[in-house]
């Protein structure tokens, strides 16, 4: 399968500023995720992969094409825009209808996947009520209807949780999810929320002053990313700690009187965690409390942000 | 299947004629206009001229008619091109205030809901967006104006049977030219304030402002300082003189006269052209500039 997104030294100017400054890369991913503190330039990618925006220089494709030398490409889009985007007198259904006959449906086609979008984000039953009405968790459920109804082939999402409640917000992810898992489109989903990019991508690209700052596929740093333990331990810390050095895991303790030690981790992959029970019941160490955690991509996130000028991305 | 438990599909069938596709625009606005019952009395109100000016060219040429209507002998106004220049400035002024009513509801709307970018996200530029919305006006207005007066000349040629039609051929040029070059400064102007001006009140009042101030601004310029050239601020004035000139009423006295120059001092025709370029080009800019997926802020 080849690249959905190809960025070539991509750079934006905007109002004199230099927006994305020399992206490059391939995307391939069935979800990929674009995260970054605001102001990296997360929107304007997406406004750049829409044509919205001309590149300085560099180049930018998607599905191989230049999106502003090929209009025809735009209708293998949709687009959930971050803001408020809806024309607000008209009825929920008549609204995805236009857009879809604006992307090239037939009238006819364009009412049926209308209405198919809207029972599919769940909103079968205000289908036919005026927009400026709905609630801001049910217009996100629009923008979402209108940007799938067409059939894009790739789904550009502008912070689709944003403004949400948690209970609409697990809906959101639970329908990009769906989307993602049908396997029939590609999603591009920019967001500053770590979390809904963890739940549902495969790809991350981290932006950072408008460069690359990371670039990795989330499965593949999940099972290389070490296992840590955090351990408070009763009794002989010193044998217990050289034992689990024996396992070829980087260890450290740290005493805290009275017979007790803080002792940290860092567990091969291949080393099951029951081995360290093993081992404290062989030199009589108590384990009283024991935290565990992977490499999060929070941790990704933060060292990229730590990180000086950019990457290329870690995988 | 229930609808509701269908799992995503993507689409597969046929596609619309991608140069056609910006048609969606006014059939969609054409229809949601005409949600508006005022403004479908209002559109039906627009023919009541046309249909008055089809019973005069009628009676005219109806012995019977007149006959009962008791009058001596056939009026001849209706075969001069005074005849037709009035109803299209009558028209014209009726085409005015279609406008201020349907443009500011054309783009404003898009922009206060900020719905341009999903406009724009689909195979549609920016160019075939104006068109789209542009349509929606060309249609009402060129359904008031030059679409009812050629059928008024064609009845007017039918009944004449003299060879009145192939002789005034340039009256039916001068109808439809006339039309369009007001439709066109219409709409550009109306879809410019429509994107200028989110209020649809104060876009509408901004658009009887162009008109009616710079109407008050050239008369008052010419009061005070003796000069016909503040009058490039009067766009009806102008469009009367571009009219005057299609119909070729420059040399005798004339309606067009007595509405248009009862001081001798007109502008020079060019300067009517260019009036109306430079209305035209201001509207394309502020289009230009105004309708844009995202702003950028320098």
């Amino acid at each position: 399968m080849g690249p959905v997104i190809e960025l070539d030294r991509l750079v934006v100017r905007l109002g004199g500023r230099t927006i994305l400054d020399g992206l490059s890369g391939a995307l391939a991913g069935r979800a990929i995720g674009l995260l970054g503190p605001n102001g990296a330039g997360k929107s304007t990618l997406i406004n750049t992969l829409l044509g919205f925006h001309p590149a300085a220089s560099g180049a930018v494709r998607v599905f191989g094409a230049d999106v502003r030398e090929q209009k025809a490409l735009r209708r293998l889009i949709g687009y959930m825009p971050e803001s408020d985007a809806f024309i607000s007198h008209m009825t929920g259904v008549r609204f995805v209808r236009y857009m879809a006959e604006l992307a090239g449906l037939p009238p006819q086609a364009a009412l049926e996947r209308a209405h198919e979008a809207f029972f599919y984000v769940g909103l079968g039953e205000a289908r036919y009520r005026k927009l400026g009405t709905y609630s801001l968790g049910m217009k996100q459920l629009a923008k979402l209807a209108q940007a799938i109804a067409h059939g894009p082939r790739l789904l550009l999402l502008d912070e689709p949780t944003n403004g949400l409640d948690p209970p609409a917000r697990q809906r959101m992810i639970r329908l990009i999810r769906e989307i993602r898992d049908a396997g029939q489109m590609h999603i591009l989903i920019s967001s500053h929320l770590l979390r809904d990019v963890e739940e549902t991508c495969e790809e991350v690209v981290i932006l950072r002053e408008g460069r690359i700052a990371a670039h990795c596929d989330l499965e593949t740093e999940r099972r290389s990313n070490r296992k840590f333990v955090e351990l408070e331990t009763a009794g002989s810390a010193t044998s217990f700690t050289t034992a689990v050095q024996g396992l070829g895991a980087e260890c450290a303790f740290y005493p805290n009187g009275h017979g007790l030690a803080r002792v940290k981790v860092v567990l091969p992959d291949e080393v099951e965690m029951r081995e360290l029970f093993r081992l404290a019941a062989m030199h009589d160490v108590q384990i009283r409390r024991m935290n565990y955690r992977r490499d999060s991509l929070e941790d990704i996130f933060l060292a990229a942000m730590k990180e000086k000028g950019g990457a290329g991305g870690r995988p | 299947m229930a609808v509701h438990k269908r799992a995503y599909r993507p689409y597969e069938g046929p596609l619309t004629a991608e140069r056609a596709r910006f048609l969606v625009l006014p059939r969609y606005g054409l229809l949601e206009l005409f949600e508006s019952r005022l403004l479908t009395v209002f559109c039906v109100l627009c023919f009541v001229p046309i249909l008055i000016a089809a019973s005069a060219i009628y009676i005219a040429y109806s012995p019977a008619a007149r006959a009962l209507l008791e009058m001596s002998s056939a009026p001849d106004y209706v075969r001069k091109p005074d005849f037709f220049f009035a109803i299209l400035t009558f028209q014209g002024g009726l085409a005015f205030l279609l406008t201020a009513w349907v443009a500011p509801v054309l783009i404003s709307p898009d922009l206060v809901n900020g719905a341009l970018p999903l406009y724009l996200s689909r195979p549609l530029t920016r160019v075939e967006y104006v068109l789209g919305k542009a349509t929606v006006l060309l249609t009402l207005l060129s359904a008031i104006t030059w679409a009812p007066m050629l059928v008024l000349f064609a009845l007017e040629a039918g009944l004449a049977a003299d060879g009145w039609g192939p002789a005034n051929v340039r009256i039916a040029a001068a109808v439809c030219a006339g039309s369009w070059v007001w439709i066109l400064v219409l709409t550009l102007l109306g879809l410019a304030i429509s994107a200028w001006i989110r209020w649809r009140v104060v876009a509408s009042g901004a658009l009887a402002g162009v008109f009616f101030m710079g109407a008050a601004f050239g008369e008052m310029w010419r009061e005070v300082l003796n000069t016909s050239w503040g009058r490039l601020t009067n766009l009806y004035y102008l469009v009367g003189l571009v009219w005057r000139s299609l119909f070729g009423l420059f040399t005798d006295r004339s309606v067009a006269q007595e509405m248009f120059n009862e001081r001798g001092r007109d502008l020079p025709t060019w300067a009517a052209w260019a009036g109306l370029a430079a209305a035209v080009t201001l509207s394309v800019w502020v289009l230009e500039r105004r309708l844009r997926a995202r702003e950028v802020v320098s």
